[in-house]
């Protein structure tokens, strides 16, 4: 690991009033994700600032009738906090899937969205790969790339997001806050926090340098059978070869995610309207898909596994 | 036992693992570069009990900072990437993967170790039941797991739920479903989960 300096902010201004000031500076929270990286060296801060004494890990009920995570919350403190449960627990049984039990205890809301991809070839130092150097080529475009992405990929790059939670946050329409090294704050809707690879794989997601997440907020939770899916290798402590979060009516329009198909949680609405015909929701889902011979797979498993969740949401 | 010869497994382990460290914690040398002094932070908590203070170099992992510098040799450190689970610690009651925290970020924490949950003279109940059942072969990965099956039982008590869950408002109840979803970051080679099982059914029911 190289060698960084470290200090502890007091406050979420403080903490990212000190990133601007200090070049090559990362926020660590859990750090499960970061240092795991930084021992690789594929991440080499030259500063870590330690967020965990800056408050931010309450989960409050919003006056719209939502909630408001704290970006400090653990996953195993949202997962089983009792309104989460009882009003959106598509999200509730996302983190449940997620990692193991100790990573649970660790990892917080915000860096659960700011997890790296586990491509591979972005954990190879020795492959070229655009997202850890950019220009350096895409090592897994000819190379492993059976768990990869299928949806909004490039010729740059055909990582996948990690992340369980994110993609429940996705179907639940969450709001992403933030506040900036001069003290303003901003939100974003959860589908304009990550980007897609596009030319410069190496940003993952809309923040700017020294921007801190302050929380995520769910809108009041939505009626329907609520459910997360996940197909994986393993039946458990395994990342997604696919995943669906689905909030299910009894009748009308509902709320479909998707996990493993790209470089963020996969949504196209207008499928929605379809719920209860897999064929039909798969093929819009999927219209366009970009795929190679080891995950073509992904594609019938999408409608498979949309057959599977429409059928336990009739039951 | 006594005189010249009187070397334990342990200590030579201890002693041979912190040279390691000492030598080569940057791996920056090998480039040719001058490496640069670490720059020492304090950082004090509550180890088994007992106060210490360190002052160590940031990049110290909480697993590195107990073996190497508080000679807790118990915590094993597998595959350093939080993979395997041999490095599993309570902090302040709660599993995690010591390998994966940096030990400066422990300021004010009461971390347990395997040392902690119990003595070879009076064992933690979990401790007991691992020997009992057998639940260990090579035994590398078995402070973890036992430091592991602790904080299950703990999180199934205060009402976490998990994978298997059939509805999420039903309280967790012990079973063997359960403890497997559970206890999945937590890798045996010697395969002996069935009897971890085992000792964990019977602690859950003392």
């Amino acid at each position: 690991m190289k060698s960084f300096t470290y200090e502890r902010a007091a406050t979420p201004a403080e903490a990212a009033a000190a990133a601007a000031r200090t070049p090559g500076s990362r926020f660590i929270a859990g750090g499960t994700n970061l240092l795991d990286l930084m021992k690789l060296q594929i991440e080499t801060p030259a500063h870590l600032i330690d967020v965990n004494r800056v408050g931010l890990n309450r989960i409050e009920e919003t006056r719209e009738g939502g909630l408001r995570i704290g970006a400090l919350v653990r996953n195993t403190d949202l997962a089983s906090d009792k309104r989460v449960r009882r009003d959106y627990g598509v999200l509730s049984r996302a983190l449940l899937s997620g990692a193991s039990g100790q990573l649970r205890n660790k990892a917080t809301t915000a860096g659960n969205l700011l997890q790296r991809t586990r491509c591979p070839y972005f954990y190879d130092t020795t492959k070229p790969c655009n997202k850890r150097r950019p220009g350096s080529g895409c090592a897994a475009l000819g190379g492993f790339n059976r768990n990869l992405a299928i949806m909004g990929t490039s010729e740059q790059c055909i990582a996948t997001h990690p992340s369980d939670m994110a993609v429940a946050m996705r179907a639940l329409d969450a709001t992403v806050e933030t506040v900036r090294p001069d003290g303003s704050t901003r939100t974003f809707p959860i589908a304009e926090f990550h980007r897609l690879p596009g030319d410069t794989p190496h940003i993952d997601t809309n923040l700017a340098p020294g921007e801190l997440i302050t929380a995520v907020t769910l809108p009041k939770p939505v009626r329907g059978y609520q459910t997360y899916r996940k197909v994986r290798d393993r039946a458990s402590y395994a990342f997604a070869l696919i995943s669906v979060a689905a909030v299910i009516p009894k009748r009308g329009a509902g709320r479909l995610a998707f996990g493993g198909l790209a470089h963020k949680p996969w949504r196209v609405e207008a499928a929605e309207r379809r719920m209860g015909d897999a064929r039909e929701v798969a093929a819009t889902v999927l219209a366009g898909a970009r795929t190679t011979p080891q995950n073509a797979f992904k594609v019938p498993l999408v409608e498979r596994t949309l057959a599977q969740v429409f059928g336990e949401a009739k039951a | 036992m006594g005189g010249a010869l009187d070397v334990s497994r342990r200590g030579v382990i201890g002693g041979g693992a912190a040279a390691v460290a000492a030598a080569g914690i940057g791996g920056d040398e090998a480039e040719g570069q001058t490496p640069e002094p670490a720059v020492l932070m304090p950082v004090s908590m509550t180890v088994n009990g007992r106060p210490v203070s360190l002052r160590i170099d940031p990049r110290t992992s909480l697993l590195d900072a107990l073996r190497e510098h508080l000679k807790l040799t118990g915590s094993k450190k597998g595959c350093d990437h939080g993979q395997c689970g041999a490095c599993t610690v309570l902090v302040g009651g709660r599993r995690i993967n010591s390998c994966l925290s940096l030990a400066v970020m422990h300021e004010g924490d009461e971390v347990t170790t395997i040392e902690g949950l119990g003595t070879p003279e009076k064992l933690h109940p979990m401790q007991a039941a691992f020997v009992k059942h057998d639940a260990y072969q090579c035994g590398y990965c078995t402070p973890g797991q036992i430091c592991s099956a602790v904080g299950v039982l703990r999180e199934i008590a205060a009402g976490v739920p998990s994978h298997v869950a059939g509805d999420l408002d039903d309280r967790p109840r012990v079973s063997v479903d359960e403890m497997r979803e559970r206890m999945s970051g937590n890798i045996c080679r010697c395969g002996a989960y069935s009897n971890i099982i085992d000792a964990m059914t019977e602690v859950s029911r003392a």
